[in-house]
């Protein structure tokens, strides 16, 4: 996988990019600021972009906005997003075209090596990898919109668990049952939620994603 | 002169005889209270004065309103500040020094005279001109039958006037003029009346200077303990939270190192623990610094924080926004978190479903309001923390309103002088 790195803080992108390389990642840059990112990503054009929101010389939602920009001029341009904190807005910013190929992670999540390579190829794949707070709250909103408030606490698991990009095999591990059940559950809730069953895992967690997010 | 609207000419005259009107209760409470503080000398007076005080400050505040509603230009009190709790003695001392005392007392001195030769004059005009076309009708023929005499300006209305139709003419056209005259400068006299108001009944320089002075000696000891309480929270969320955890992983850190080679398994289990610890340790420093300043303020400014902030409420926000630019850092955090809080309160109190929100810069004042579809009844007071909100953006000259009847909808608005940069 080749990778594009955006962190300002010296020691936490050193740690990235060992942590990368170790997993096999080939680090095509690592930069510390929006306006070399932006060139890095047209110039590079890498399998998957890990860009730390807050970046000099704004120190504003920089790295976001740099990783926005490049998704217009490179359309599905996969890019992972790392930050702090995590606001329900900038998620769906990063959803907004539909496309996928975005993730959006707390720096935290780091600490879980084996979670966050997961994340990265998945993102690389095409997939999503939203954190689960992000979602926690996406879904404590859905709350409000009855058909989200008829899923059974187990639905809402699985609901959570996919929209954060999970596949059926991950989410039954997860949560320690057979992928049949979780194909069940996935069958009712988009039942319950009215929405068009697919067979494809990316555009399947796109459909959730888009729900919450109206 | 400009050419005013035929509506105000037509209404000036009589907004003018009103104030005559009002001359009189002015009068009687002139001598009541002359009487009150003539008799200070036997110590009656320092009971007196403060009352009547409160009941003369009442019907000045009569004419400020009258003259605001016909000038058009509002008339700020101009009275120092009152402290509630003060003995007797000291009250009627702060009331005899403040010189907006005094100038109320010149006030009903003179006004009487002054509205009559000013907003009154053309009222009395027009009744003045009514009369001659009166008394050139058939009042004048009436009143000279039986035996009475009369003066119509320089005209002379006695036996023989009914049946000199030139002079019963000539009464008729100094009537005409006279109402004439009323009509056409009853614009001019009510607004000579209102600078004559705004300058007795309003504030002096000086009285501002210390009006303002007060208000800011307030708000900034308001703004120093709200800081410093801020302050000690931030103090204590740190003690207890973040460093004791750090505190609690230094020593599971401590205790893996010993079990390493004796017991791996017991080491691993705390590792995990110790990764949880730091976990959880972060998450309350997010929290601690979102508290602070939300990232997203710092990054967006306040439309797009006030914008995170209804996707993470519970209940369904809707917001708008129509700001330029960005206000200064301080006013858009101050106008923030009191955003937040009123949220809080909409969820916490007014059984609200919907609340919108509505952000923009207008009159060099960054406005917002909050409307949610509760039951209302809210108040200042009774501790929904709207007073807190609006000692807060005292500060900043910030003023709140309420608007909730009972049944709703509630509406907060707020509204903070602020300049706008400019966009990069």
């Amino acid at each position: 996988m080749r990778v594009v790195l955006a962190e300002d803080l010296a020691l936490l992108r050193e740690g990235l990019v060992s942590l990368l390389e170790a997993h096999g990642c080939t680090i095509l840059a690592a930069v510390d600021n929006g306006p070399s990112l932006l060139k890095a990503l047209v110039e590079h054009r890498p399998d998957v972009a890990v860009v730390d929101v807050r970046l000099p010389p704004s120190f504003t939602d920089e790295g976001l906005q740099a990783a926005l920009e490049a998704r217009r001029r490179i359309p599905g341009l996969p890019v992972l997003v790392l930050s702090q904190y995590v606001e329900q807005l900038y998620a769906r910013e990063l959803l907004a075209d539909g496309t996928g190929a975005v993730g959006y992670l707390l720096k935290d999540r780091v600490f879980d090596a084996a979670q966050f390579v997961d994340a990265v190829r998945r993102v690389a794949g095409g997939g999503t990898a939203m954190d689960p707070e992000v979602i926690a709250r996406l879904v404590a909103r859905g709350t409000r919109d009855t058909p989200v408030a008829r899923l059974t606490p187990r639905e809402l698991e699985v609901l959570e668990l996919m929209a954060q990009g999970r596949s059926n095999a991950a989410i039954a591990q997860q949560l320690v049952v057979t992928e049949r059940a979780v194909a069940k559950h996935t069958a009712n809730i988009f039942g319950k939620l009215g929405l068009a069953v697919s067979d494809d895992d990316n555009r399947r967690v796109l459909a959730v994603l888009a729900y919450l997010n109206r | 002169m400009d050419i005013e609207r035929p509506l105000t000419r037509l209404r000036a005259p009589w907004q003018g005889l009103g104030f005559l009107l009002l001359g009189v209760p002015t009068c009687l409470l002139y001598c009541a209270y002359l009487t009150a503080l003539g008799l200070t000398g036997l110590g009656l007076g320092v009971l007196l004065v403060p009352p009547l005080t409160i009941a003369v400050r009442g019907l000045m505040d009569v004419y400020r309103r009258r003259i605001s509603a016909v000038t058009g230009t509002a008339i700020e009190r101009p009275y120092l500040p009152d402290a509630p709790g003060e003995p007797i003695p000291r009250r009627f001392l702060r009331l005899l020094q403040d010189p907006a005392t005094w100038r109320d007392v010149l006030w009903m001195a003179a006004d009487p005279i002054v509205a009559i030769f000013t907003a009154g004059l053309p009222g009395l005009l027009i009744i003045e001109g009514v009369w001659g076309w009166l008394l050139a009708g058939f009042a004048g023929d009436l009143l000279t039958r039986y035996g009475g005499n009369d003066w119509y300006l320089f005209i002379h209305v006695t036996d023989g006037f009914g049946d000199d139709s030139a002079l019963r003419i000539g009464t008729a056209t100094l009537g005409t003029v006279l109402i004439v005259l009323g009509f056409a400068f009853g614009p001019a006299l009510l607004r000579a009346y209102g600078r004559w108001g705004a300058a007795l009944l309003g504030p002096t320089e000086a009285s501002k200077l210390k009006l303002r002075v007060k208000q800011l000696t307030e708000t900034r000891s308001d703004a120093v303990d709200a800081s410093a309480a801020e302050l000690r929270r931030i103090e204590r969320d740190l003690h207890d939270g973040a460093q004791a955890r750090l505190v609690a992983m230094g020593m599971s850190l401590g205790a893996i190192e010993h079990l390493l080679d004796r017991d791996p398994e017991k080491a691993r289990q705390l590792l995990a623990r110790t990764r949880e610890s730091s976990a959880q340790a972060l998450a309350e420093l997010r929290d601690l610094v979102r508290g602070i300043h939300p990232p997203v303020l710092a990054d967006r400014g306040v439309a797009d924080a006030v914008r995170a902030l209804a996707l993470d409420h519970p209940l369904s926000v809707e917001v708008t926004a129509d700001l330029p630019g960005r206000p200064d850092a301080p006013v858009e955090s101050a106008a923030y978190f009191a955003v937040a809080e009123i949220l809080t309160n909409a969820a916490k109190h007014s059984g609200a479903s919907r609340v919108w929100i509505d952000l923009r810069h207008t009159g060099g004042a960054l406005r917002i309001s909050v409307t949610d579809d509760g039951h209302g009844g809210a108040s200042l007071d009774g501790g929904t923390g709207l007073r807190g909100i609006e000692r807060r953006i005292g500060a900043f000259d910030g003023v709140l309103a309420l608007n909730s009847p009972p049944g709703g909808p509630t509406v907060v608005t707020l509204e903070l002088p602020c300049g706008l940069s400019t966009l990069a």
